[in-house]
């Protein structure tokens, strides 16, 4: 019984991470050819006896390509930057807003929780459209400005678009892990702390931020992952010049129609990307084992 | 009774109180939570604020702590004005009801957290964190975090940091209010013990009348924000100033009547119960503890005596409560302590009995 419980994350695992994970990865060890599927080579089911001669001419070349080539790694880069300035910048506007959801009366934190997830009742792509709308040069924000005559910005395709657009898509991420942690908080550890002599700064910097720790890092994972690989964003409010990595795959893959580079490009990503996912895990089990 | 060494500061015009509130009143709104409270605690007190939840006995204590201000009148401590200063600039700590201990600090860090914001030199506070660990007997689980420690353990260490600055005054809010009965009972005897070795002022707020009488030197008896009396426990129990005061502190038997001056009149065609008392002639009740009261099947020689029918007995292992009617279908308890075997107990339900008293033991009370 007990098995048969444990079974489906599993399966879920394989059929949903494992196996398409395996068929990227088989793609990325092919070569490009002008074919359909567009690569080489491929395995003939009904003659294993080709099996060998097909393994043997995988190889890592299109690896070596990603290296060789700068663009890739710059793009790399930019999107680590972006991902990581963006969630500098969620944090900032998130965790004020997550301090003053928790501070409220207990009868609007439903209610403020519901404005935070309203904007999901929307599309994602809907949202993004609207702000191209707001930010674009004869857009919303112009129009103010020009009522209340400041000179027109031109924000659109520009990296501070960018920074916008995925701040505001990720905020959310952002403010309920740090909710979640303030608002299970006992009140009288501050009063405590106050009461055994720490100023109103000094507590809330030695209780209340420490004890917020926890759902800081969990919503600085939630939006520095998605973000690194994010696409929509800089490919609608972003200019030629906007480098991600995300888009860079887009056009490998429907662009040039380079499915094995598109693939490596994506391998490598995952493998960026395990790297903060591990470390969270081990933050989250750590912190599990010490409530324990 | 009363002799020189006997700790009774509040007794000697020429002791000077260390909390002084004066004509303090506190509104929440509309909701007046402490109204025009004036009460003097000494130096070396262990003071307790008794009432029901929502008396305002909490209010009380948290202006004491600078957690709440009050709307008009004063609190002192010492010759100094409490009115502006903020609680971490205050010599008074408190032990909170849920302990608030810092959950991501172990025992002896929470110890040591109010030391190190005075800045004291790192083996001071070494020195004195072991002192209060070894004072509370938690040596063994100074590395542990709080929440691996037991309910009684935690209340502990709650007790050790709040003493560990050595406040004028210590306010325990509800101490012991988290812990099982039994534990309860050997942490108050702790709780006094650690006091008397402190020599440090305490001043508790709980709505247990047992635990109050157990801790502390006086207890003031509070009820929607005013004091209705300050006493030492016995006092407070022998002599409680009104019904609320003698129902609240034990359990006690109201009789209704006209009091004469020396006999109370209670009931049509009953003879009137003998009281000695000074309280002047009107409309009273007649106070009766349930232990004061002899319970017999036959009449016995009294000053009182009053014939009943048992329509219910408690067994509370070392003591019986009986509860007897009397005329005019008055229910009345009194208790005897089980000195013979169950079985061998001669009064049962519905037994016609007579219970006596003597004119000493109960109270006249017209308020």
């Amino acid at each position: 019984m007990k098995r048969i419980v444990v079974w489906p994350p599993y399966i879920w695992l394989l059929v949903l991470f494992l196996l398409p994970f395996a068929l990227v990865f088989k793609i990325a060890l092919s070569d490009y050819a002008i074919a359909i599927p567009p690569y080489t080579p491929t395995f003939d089911i009904a003659d294993p006896a080709s099996w060998g001669a097909t393994l043997r001419a995988f190889d890592f070349e299109n690896f070596q390509w990603l290296l060789d080539d700068k663009l890739y790694y710059t793009a790399y880069m930019s999107s680590l930057r972006i991902a990581f300035i963006s969630t500098v910048l969620a944090l900032l506007i998130g965790y004020p807003m997550a301090y003053a959801m928790a501070r409220a009366p207990q009868q609007w934190r439903g209610l403020l929780m519901m404005l935070v997830i309203l904007p999901f009742w929307s599309s994602f792509l809907i949202r993004i459209y609207a702000w191209i709308g707001i930010l674009s040069n004869e857009g919303f924000l112009n129009m103010v400005l020009g009522w209340v005559g400041i000179p027109p910005l031109s924000i659109m395709y520009t990296d501070t678009a960018v920074y916008i657009g995925i701040v505001y898509a990720y905020l959310p991420f952002m403010i309920l892990p740090i909710f979640a942690s303030l608002d299970r908080m006992d009140a009288s550890l501050l009063e405590a702390a106050e009461d055994l002599g720490c100023t109103r700064m000094s507590a809330f910097w030695r209780i209340t931020f420490r004890l917020s720790l926890p759902g800081i890092l969990a919503g600085c994972f939630l939006v520095f992952i998605p973000v690194v690989g994010e696409y929509i964003v800089p490919d609608l409010l972003g200019g030629s010049n906007t480098l991600m990595i995300g888009k860079v795959l887009v056009e490998e893959f429907f662009n040039n129609r380079d499915w094995p580079v598109a693939s490596a490009v994506a391998v490598v990503l995952l493998f960026i990307l395990v790297i903060p996912i591990v470390l969270f895990q081990r933050a989250a089990e750590r912190r599990q084992s010490a409530s324990a | 009774m009363m002799t020189e060494d006997i700790f009774a500061p509040w007794a000697d015009p020429s002791q000077t109180p260390l909390i002084r509130y004066a004509n303090v009143t506190k509104k929440f709104g509309d909701f007046t939570a402490i109204d025009d409270v004036s009460l003097d605690i000494f130096p070396g007190e262990f003071f307790a604020l008794l009432g029901p939840s929502g008396c305002g006995k909490t209010t009380l204590m948290r202006m004491l702590a600078g957690f709440e201000t009050p709307t008009s009148g004063t609190i002192s401590l010492g010759d100094q004005d409490m009115g502006t200063v903020p609680p971490n600039k205050r010599p008074v700590n408190m032990m909170f009801q849920s302990y608030a201990l810092f959950p991501h600090l172990n025992v002896w860090d929470n110890i040591a957290f109010g030391l190190r914001r005075d800045g004291l030199p790192k083996d001071q506070v070494a020195a004195r964190v072991e002192e209060m660990l070894r004072l509370v007997q938690l040596q063994k689980f100074a590395k542990r975090k709080p929440d691996a420690i037991s309910g009684g353990q935690r209340q502990r260490v709650a007790l050790a940091r709040s003493l560990a600055k050595s406040p004028k005054v210590l306010l325990l809010d509800e101490p012991l209010g988290a812990l099982d009965k039994k534990l309860r009972q050997e942490t108050q005897f702790e709780l006094v013990d650690i006091q008397e070795k402190t020599g440090t002022t305490f001043m508790i707020v709980t709505h247990d009348q047992e635990e109050a009488m157990t801790v502390s030197s006086r207890i003031a008896v509070m009820d929607e924000g005013v004091i209705k009396q300050i006493d030492t426990p016995s006092t407070l129990y022998e002599a409680p100033a009104s019904r609320y005061v003698a129902d609240f502190i034990g359990d006690v038997n109201l009789i209704p009547g006209d009091w004469r001056g020396d006999a109370l009149h209670w009931a049509e065609g009953q003879a009137p119960l003998a009281v000695a008392s000074d309280v002047a002639p009107g409309p009273a009740w007649l106070a009766l503890r349930p232990e004061k009261i002899a319970i017999a099947k036959n009449k016995p020689q009294a000053d009182n005596a009053v014939q009943g029918q048992v329509i219910d007995i408690a067994y509370l292992g070392n003591l019986s409560t009986y509860v007897v009617e009397i005329a005019g279908g008055q229910k009345v308890r009194a208790q005897a302590t089980n000195a013979r075997r169950l079985s061998r107990r001669d009064i049962t339900w519905n037994d016609q009995v007579w219970l006596s008293w003597t004119a000493t033991a109960g109270l006249v009370l017209t308020e």
